[in-house]
């Protein structure tokens, strides 16, 4: 009987069929997947990274909800030309603890894994409200409404309760006071700033709208985009200490 | 006559399970629309109880009208008695998302070039529409392709009625209300931030279930079959069902924030999430795109060319191959990232290797003509189907190559990667769904096909957009990533970034010209299959019809 023969096994076997097509799935994706979540030098050792504050968090989900990872990458590639216009290649931990990941996959627009920092509050307004203001040829749509939308943080703690379980270091202090450190945040010379500032190290504490008043959606998105990639002290950073 | 002997007719497990699982359904939904945290959500919940309402009336109906018996599984003459309602159902779908699908399509693509039809609203902007237009080709358009044609091929070639009463309407109708819950979201803003899997956590419930008794239905149908063997093509479409299931799992454990708030957020954060997503983005290339639609070739070709498949023994080498090649290749999409090196260096080599088992199955696919070329000449359904087939040769060589890393840092986050997309979804998918439609809508309402003279304009209207698309994209990304690196004898970056997105402007505007090529065409298909179902039927080919027992 030759082998061809042998086959037949699965053509008359529809369980038999539908366990071979498993097994023959699990091999590569168990091979990929797995070692990453165990394997220690999967996410680099770094000092600064930090989870978002609630403000920033807010601004993620709204980046997420309007889908600017879909002209936007935020993963720098260790090439010299990426390097030179973007900075530092990305590092696994500085999206670790993104749920999800918005590392991207197309460049309609620029990468943003380094974006903050390099414009003012005000170039970011100008530039959601109308891009080919600042952008002459620019083809990203208007954000006009995120300026005229007040912020929903009305559940925040619950968004940080669900991160927390999902392994991001948020303390109970952090989700308490969350409410009050989306205000805190978003206000010019607030005297909490100081205390925000011990939970979340590095943080960015201005109004963001830059007339103070109501924390509105373009406030928060501002504030994620600010604080994107400024975590590490690439000066302090030992490249071969991490070489994978 | 026979009333007096008929059985009393009583109310099945299915029906009164089914009616009373939506009921509970529908109670649910209304308090958690009347509790919903936003708008939005309220909006999908009481889609949600509006469904379930319609549902179980249509049960209740569907109850009273129908005859106290099942449905016999073979006619009086002995010949099988097929189910092909929902076919039609899922045939119709899939032609109406699919021109829907195309026209979002065009939308995007001007947005591209002119980006003042963005209309700075947050409901018709790219971020919001990208995502539709993804998922209404490939969910909604492919998807129905997907389950019309595995329903009919599981029934014809195991001679078998499809299994169930309720469940294949059950699958067609969950299914097509997952696509307007998951498509209404995006323009909503209600998405969970991963290319291909946006629906939130309580759509990717909703279509586990569907796809659970999808997997159940054709299964059990197998079960019934009175050929010993089962046909190739049900190997490929149980791969592609069972797959779809592991990959959707895999990809969207969630935790809501709240049942009565629409957000998630998902349980693998950063570089895993990132191996993760493209396991599941690439296998959804793989399985749903690929192997569905093997599958489909391997039933369609054969039968409109009317000779057996080309070679058996290629067929069991290649399907073995290409599941289990498949699945390594996700890495491919995450080059020079942060995703260590050893993973990334082994979905190059296995994307390689992928090459040879995509060529067996296209080999498969277009040597089956042998003895029969000269019907490319006279039957323009055929040359779509086979053309498909040449479609994808070239984008799954396409693909190897672009999976090199050297390749791939030029080619990564350009438009070459858009083309190359493009090149196995018109080409390939979309053909051979076509090819598979111009087929089975005939069949389904014992028609002639309207006009084969159409079938001809629709193939050259959208080949010239189809080449039109590509070409365009492959010339717009091999430039932009070459503009991204060029320097100046200074040494410096030679362009600014928005330089190069300007560079992009005329390719755009030869892009949307080949979208809308393409839309042409299906309108004309759509038009064609119009005129089929309404002309008279075919008298002698006729299906024997089921006739009541005497």
């Amino acid at each position: 009987m030759s082998l061809w023969q042998k086959h037949a096994i699965f053509e008359k076997n529809s369980i038999v069929l539908l366990l071979g097509i498993l097994v023959m799935i699990a091999v590569g994706g168990l091979v990929e997947i797995v070692p990453l979540f165990y394997l220690k030098n999967t996410i680099e050792k770094v000092d600064g990274v930090r989870p978002y504050t609630p403000l920033e968090l807010a601004g993620r989900d709204i980046y997420v909800r309007e889908g600017c990872y879909l002209c936007h990458s935020q993963m720098i590639r260790p090439l010299r030309d990426e390097v030179e216009r973007y900075g530092h290649y990305s590092l696994a931990a500085e999206s670790m603890y993104d749920h999800p990941f918005q590392w991207g996959s197309k460049r309609n627009g620029p990468d943003l894994a380094r974006i903050g920092g390099k414009y003012s509050d005000d170039w970011h307004r100008d530039h959601l409200r109308d891009p080919r203001s600042v952008v002459p040829g620019s083809i990203m749509p208007g954000y006009g409404f995120l300026e005229n939308t007040d912020l929903d943080y009305a559940h925040i703690q619950q968004n940080m309760k669900v991160q927390a379980m999902l392994g991001v270091p948020y303390t109970d202090d952090m989700i308490s006071r969350a409410r009050e450190d989306v205000v805190t945040q978003d206000t010019a010379d607030s005297p909490d700033a100081v205390d925000l500032a011990k939970r979340y190290p590095k943080v960015n504490a201005r109004s963001f709208s830059g007339k103070g008043g109501r924390v509105t959606e373009a406030d928060a998105l501002i504030a994620y985009l600010q604080k994107l990639g400024t975590e590490v002290d690439f000066k302090m950073y030992d490249d071969k200490a991490n070489i994978r | 006559m026979a009333n007096a002997l008929a059985p009393q007719k009583r109310m099945t497990i299915g029906e009164g399970g089914l009616a009373l699982a939506l009921t509970a359904l529908a109670l649910l939904t209304i308090v958690i629309a009347a509790k919903a945290y936003t708008p939005e959500y309220a909006f999908h919940a009481y889609l949600f109880t509006a469904a379930s309402i319609a549902a179980v009336f249509a049960i209740a109906n569907r109850y009273f009208s129908r005859p106290a018996e099942k449905p016999p599984l073979f006619t009086a003459d002995g010949r099988p008695n097929y189910n092909m309602g929902p076919v039609k159902f899922a045939t119709v779908a899939a032609m109406l998302w699919g021109i829907a699908g195309f026209l979002v399509g065009v939308i995007i693509a001007l947005q591209l070039a002119f980006p003042a039809l963005n209309l700075d609203l947050p409901w018709t902007s790219f971020g919001r529409l990208r995502p539709l237009h993804t998922s209404a080709v490939i969910f909604a358009f492919g998807g129905n392709v997907l389950i019309a044609t595995s329903f009919y091929v599981v029934q014809r070639t195991c001679r078998a009625r499809l299994a169930g009463d309720l469940a294949p309407w059950f699958v067609i109708l969950g299914y097509n209300f997952f696509i307007v819950i998951a498509g209404t979201g995006y323009l909503l803003g209600i998405t969970q931030g991963k290319e291909y899997a946006e629906p939130e956590w309580y759509s990717d419930l909703w279509l586990t279930v569907v796809w659970v008794v999808y997997l159940l239905v054709f299964l059990a149908t197998i079960w019934r079959r009175t050929e010993p063997h089962i046909y190739v093509a049900n190997w490929f479409y149980l791969a592609f069902i069972v797959t779809i299931a592991v990959l959707h799992l895999g990809n969207n454990p969630a935790i809501p924030v709240s049942i009565f708030s629409s957000k998630s957020y998902i349980a693998w954060s950063g570089v895993q999430d990132a191996m993760v997503q493209w396991w599941y983005g690439h296998n959804a290339v793989g399985f749903f795109l690929t192997a569905g639609f093997l599958a489909i070739m391997y039933y369609f070709i054969p039968k409109r060319a009317d000779r057996p498949v080309y070679s058996y023994r290629l067929s069991i080498i290649h399907f073995w191959a290409l599941i289990f090649l498949y699945i390594w290749a996700g890495p491919h999409h995450l080059h020079y990232t942060a995703l260590p090196d050893w993973a990334q260096t082994l979905g190059m080599t296995f994307s390689i290797m992928l090459w040879m088992p995509s060529w067996g199955g296209m080999i498969n696919g277009i040597m089956t003509l042998s003895g029969a070329w000269d019907k490319l000449r006279t039957d323009p359904v055929l040359r779509m189907m086979v053309v498909s087939v040449a479609f994808y040769g070239m984008s799954t060589f396409e693909g190897p190559m672009m999976s090199v890393k050297v390749v791939n840092s030029l080619s990564h986050y350009t438009d070459w990667t858009i083309g190359h997309v493009h090149s196995g979804a018109l080409g390939w998918v979309a053909y051979i769904s076509f090819g598979a439609i111009y087929c089975l809508v005939p069949w389904l309402w014992n028609r002639r096909l309207y006009s084969l003279k159409l079938v001809n304009w629709h193939f050259w209207v959208s080949t010239i957009g189809i080449v039109l698309y590509i070409t365009s994209m492959w010339v717009a990304g091999i430039l932009q990533g070459l503009m991204w690196r060029a320097y100046t004898a200074l040494g410096f970056l030679e362009y600014s970034f928005v330089e190069t997105v300007e560079a992009m402007h005329p390719f755009y505007v030869i892009r949307a010209l080949g979208g809308i090529l393409f839309l042409c065409g299906a309108l004309i298909m759509a038009f064609n299959l119009w005129m089929t179902v309404n002309s008279q039927a075919v008298a002698g080919e006729a299906e024997i019809r089921l006739q009541p027992a005497e």
